[in-house]
């Protein structure tokens, strides 16, 4: 009996096609649809990259942090001084926000690794308090008050259409490069190490896996790329304050519940769940702090009863797979 | 002089902040279990000592004769109804589920009681000092919350070693399976440590209540003095999470005197520094 | 004399794992039973069976009459049962003296007390106040002995008496055994020692793979045919 290895399930190619015309029609955007129509979808794919990042950290490699706001505003910040102060092309200075972030996350991670577990996860928070703190005793950037972002300073993008058009490209290219890169990750040498590590981490370890250098990486790598998404969700506000860039509410409450609603530890767990946010958002909306009193309720009832969430659900029953990770063995006779 | 001064209301904020982490620590070292709304529930506590002073137009401090079995009781039905369910080898069920918790407090709390500022009287109780030496002045407040965790904790530990409660939560603790072997019923026996730890939120955010104004969206900040004085103490160990609260408090006492605004900062360097420099906190009993 | 415990086609499961495939026993009362088989053979998921440790999907477990299967460990040790694990398992928490008080949490009429334990294991009154994990492993198989006899339990099951304790500490727990069991007690005892256990027992039962291969008297079978039921040859 041979047999043929292959890595796409017939639901995958489907769905690889889909992606691909749906890139085309999303990168057009610009030319056929209106500005609000553009800022929703720019909208959906700043928490699309969160919500993928997050679960990368949390549902992958086991670090659940209630934390990732710090470099979400840290992002926003770096942006800020570095538009404002050495005038440099705000689209420039996306990566360096990703840059700086990456190299605060080093220590951050030397610190808050100590900590196992829960208190791992609110040692992330504290981190994040202390930034926020921090920031707001920064008279140079407004303080406890923030500050905002002249518009002389994003000249060098255009004029209107061309900014919106520019701010909505650099959120596709974070939402969809997010998918990408932990898709393209999850199928490497990498992403085996972290399903190993998932299911043991004392015989992955055994083996050789080298578990601390792997959980270091994807916490750095994850904190940059969230202050990258960081520094464009406040390029696009122009403005800031230390109450926003850090709320908890916003970047990390939000995005947990679109996770673990989605689906946590899958790809389109987080694609899925950005989906009902934003349904859910668009009937609830009016309700206020309803709304987030109905989230937190649905993501609790979630975890009890389906804890894989909506799409570990469907992938379960029905096997199915969009963005395959492992190895499917196929007999032949 | 005025350090020293500084020094001792520090150690006596110390008991409060000892208070919002007892419980903490309880649950911990009985099942695992980190509550994320521990923060939020003891400004529930606030809240249910308000509408019950209200309502009987009675003393705080009477009220908790009320809120400390009201909360308890929650306690036991959100352990025995929703927390146990979360109860596993895997770490992610509780951390969400008390994460999703919080935020239906807070805005539960939010429709409820708006966002406006809220504070208890506790009448000449608050106001009234008396002189150590000439330079210590020495609040009646403080010094009642002090010497409540120092008894809350005695308690408690009298309550572990002591009982046959304290038995059954030290056994289920070690090895749930085989304590149900002993006739204990794990799920009795958590929803108790639940209601225990309730109990001591209770007395927690009434003191709260009196010290300072409150709203709806202080748990977080609760949570994270809670369990900043947890882990400088060391896990497992009540007595070192009182000494963990009053390094907390001197520390955001001497940052307020340098800066104002650098008060809550300087506790969260305190506790990078011992996170630093000795991780499993000062004296510690258990692993995390 | 009735049968105290009826085990009928029993057949018990670790999630999808069958480790136990239609066994079934019977036990009078004061009876001693030995249950011998290799490693891995089911005898410590037919206690934990009994106990309610284990999933039971098929068969049943009758004890004075009552069905256990689907009742939980801690109401089934209420009826009378009682278990000293594999592995002593000591509350590590707890000094020696609060392990046993522990077990005597069920509070049932009879003849042990803490004084009868320590009468029984008297180096257990000189160690009552240390930590129980801290004692040797034959002092620690004792206080796990005397945890079980503490809630005057009608049957006692002793899994693995013997496991990692040297020969002549052994000789001295299961020179205990009658004084144990010399109470009216009924007993099951699982042993890898399979010599020991029969001279222990008046009857035994061998398992293999989950299934009953030979039970009788200790003297009416062969060394052969028990070596045979053992291995599975």
């Amino acid at each position: 009996m041979t047999h043929s290895i292959s890595r796409s399930t017939n639901a995958s190619r489907v769905a690889a096609m889909v992606a691909v015309l749906l890139l085309i029609g999303l990168v057009s955007a610009p030319w056929w649809t209106s500005s609000a129509t553009l800022r929703l979808i720019g909208e959906f794919s700043v928490y699309l990259a969160l919500a993928t990042l997050w679960n990368l950290l949390a549902g992958y490699t086991g670090l659940v942090s209630v934390g990732q706001q710090a470099y979400v505003g840290l992002g926003g910040y770096v942006l800020f001084s570095v538009a404002l102060f050495l005038g440099i092309n705000p689209v420039y200075a996306i990566p360096m926000a990703g840059l700086v972030c990456a190299v605060l996350a080093v220590p951050v991670a030397a610190l808050v690794f100590r900590l196992n577990g829960a208190y791992f996860a609110i040692g992330t928070w504290v981190v994040a308090e202390v930034f926020r703190l921090s920031m707001a005793q920064v008279s140079a950037l407004g303080g406890g008050s923030g500050t905002s972002l002249p518009v002389a300073v994003m000249k060098p993008l255009g004029d209107k259409a061309a900014r919106e058009a520019m701010i909505y490209w650099l959120a596709i290219a974070l939402g969809a490069g997010c998918v990408a890169l932990v898709y393209g990750l999850l199928r490497s040498r990498i992403g085996l190490a972290l399903t190993a590590i998932r299911d043991s981490e004392v015989a992955s370890s055994s083996l050789g896996v080298p578990i601390a250098r792997v959980k270091y990486g994807v916490y750095i790598a994850v904190s940059a790329m969230t202050g990258m998404v960081g520094a464009l969700i406040f390029l696009q506000k122009l403005r800031i304050s230390p109450d926003a860039a850090f709320s908890v509410n916003d970047w990390t409450a939000f995005v947990i519940f679109i996770v673990v609603i989605g689906g946590i530890g899958t790809i389109e767990g987080p694609i899925i769940g950005t989906i009902v946010y934003f349904l859910l958002r668009e009937f609830l909306a009016d309700y206020g702090s309803v709304y987030l009193l109905f989230l937190g309720a649905l993501a609790i009832v979630v975890m009890l009863v389906a804890p894989k969430g909506i799409w570990g659900y469907i992938a379960g029953r029905y096997r199915l797979s969009l963005f395959p990770v492992g190895y499917k063995i196929t007999w032949k006779d | 002089m005025d350090m020293i001064n500084t020094v001792v209301q520090g150690v006596l904020v110390g008991g409060l902040y000892a208070l919002f982490a007892a419980g903490l620590s309880l649950i911990f070292g009985v099942m695992r279990l980190v509550n994320i709304a521990h923060g939020d529930l003891i400004v529930l506590a606030a809240y249910v000592a308000l509408v019950v002073v209200q309502m009987l137009g009675i003393h705080p401090l009477l009220a908790l004769t009320l809120v400390v079995p009201l909360l308890a009781g929650f306690g036991y039905a959100l352990q025995r109804i929703i927390l146990n369910r979360t109860l596993g080898k895997d770490l992610l069920p509780p951390l969400l589920v008390t994460f999703g918790l919080s935020v239906i407090l807070q805005n539960g709390l939010l429709e409820v009681f708006t966002a406006d500022s809220r504070k208890l009287s506790a009448g000449a109780l608050e106001v009234g000092s008396f002189k150590l030496g000439d330079a210590i002045s020495v609040g009646y407040l403080p010094l009642l919350m002090f010497g409540t965790a120092v008894a809350v904790i005695a308690g408690l530990q009298f309550l572990f070693y002591r009982t046959a409660l304290g038995r059954a939560f030290r056994a289920t603790s070690d090895d749930a399976e085989i304590a149900q072997l002993m006739g204990l019923d794990k799920r009795h026996v958590f929803a108790m440590a639940m209601a225990l730890c309730l109990g001591v939120v209770a007395i927690a955010g009434v003191f709260l209540a009196i010290r300072s104004n409150f709203d709806p969206f202080m748990g977080p900040a609760r949570l994270i003095f809670g369990f900043e004085a947890v882990i400088i103490g060391g896990l497992g160990n009540l007595w070192g999470t009182l000494v963990g609260g009053v390094i907390l408090g001197v520390a955001q006492g001497v940052g307020a005197e340098i800066n104002p605004g650098w008060q809550v900062l300087a506790g969260h360097v305190a506790f990078i520094l011992v996170l630093a420099v000795r991780p499993k906190g000062l004296f510690p009993r258990i692993d995390g | 004399m009735t049968d105290v415990l009826a085990i009928d086609d029993l057949q018990s499961f670790y999630g999808d794992f069958q480790a136990l495939h239609g066994a079934s026993l019977t036990l009078k009362q004061g009876e001693v039973m030995a249950l011998i088989g290799a490693n891995g053979a089911g005898k410590s998921t037919l206690l934990k069976s009994i106990c309610g440790l284990v999933s039971v999907r098929a068969g049943s477990v009758h004890w004075k009459g009552a069905d256990l299967r689907g009742q939980s460990p801690n109401a089934i040790v209420r009826q009378g049962i009682a278990m000293v694990p594999e592995g002593r398992r000591l509350f590590p928490s707890l000094s020696v003296e609060e392990n046993l008080i522990i077990g005597g949490q069920v509070a049932r009429k009879g003849p042990w007390s803490l004084k009868a334990v320590y009468d029984l294991f008297p180096i257990l009154a000189e160690k009552k106040a240390m930590p129980a994990t801290s004692l040797s492993g034959g002092q620690q198989q004792m206080v796990s002995i005397g945890r079980a006899l503490m809630s005057n339990p009608e049957l006692i099951l002793l899994d693995e008496l013997s496991l990692g304790l040297a020969p002549i500490v052994i000789k001295d727990i299961y020179a205990q055994l009658p004084r144990i069991t010399g109470t009216g007690m009924s007993a099951i005892l699982v042993e890898q020692d399979v010599t020991r256990a029969l001279s222990a027992a008046a009857k035994f039962i061998c398992l293999q793979e989950g299934r009953v291969s030979l039970q009788g008297l200790p003297g009416a079978h062969s060394r052969d045919a028990i070596s045979a039921a053992y291995f599975g040859t």
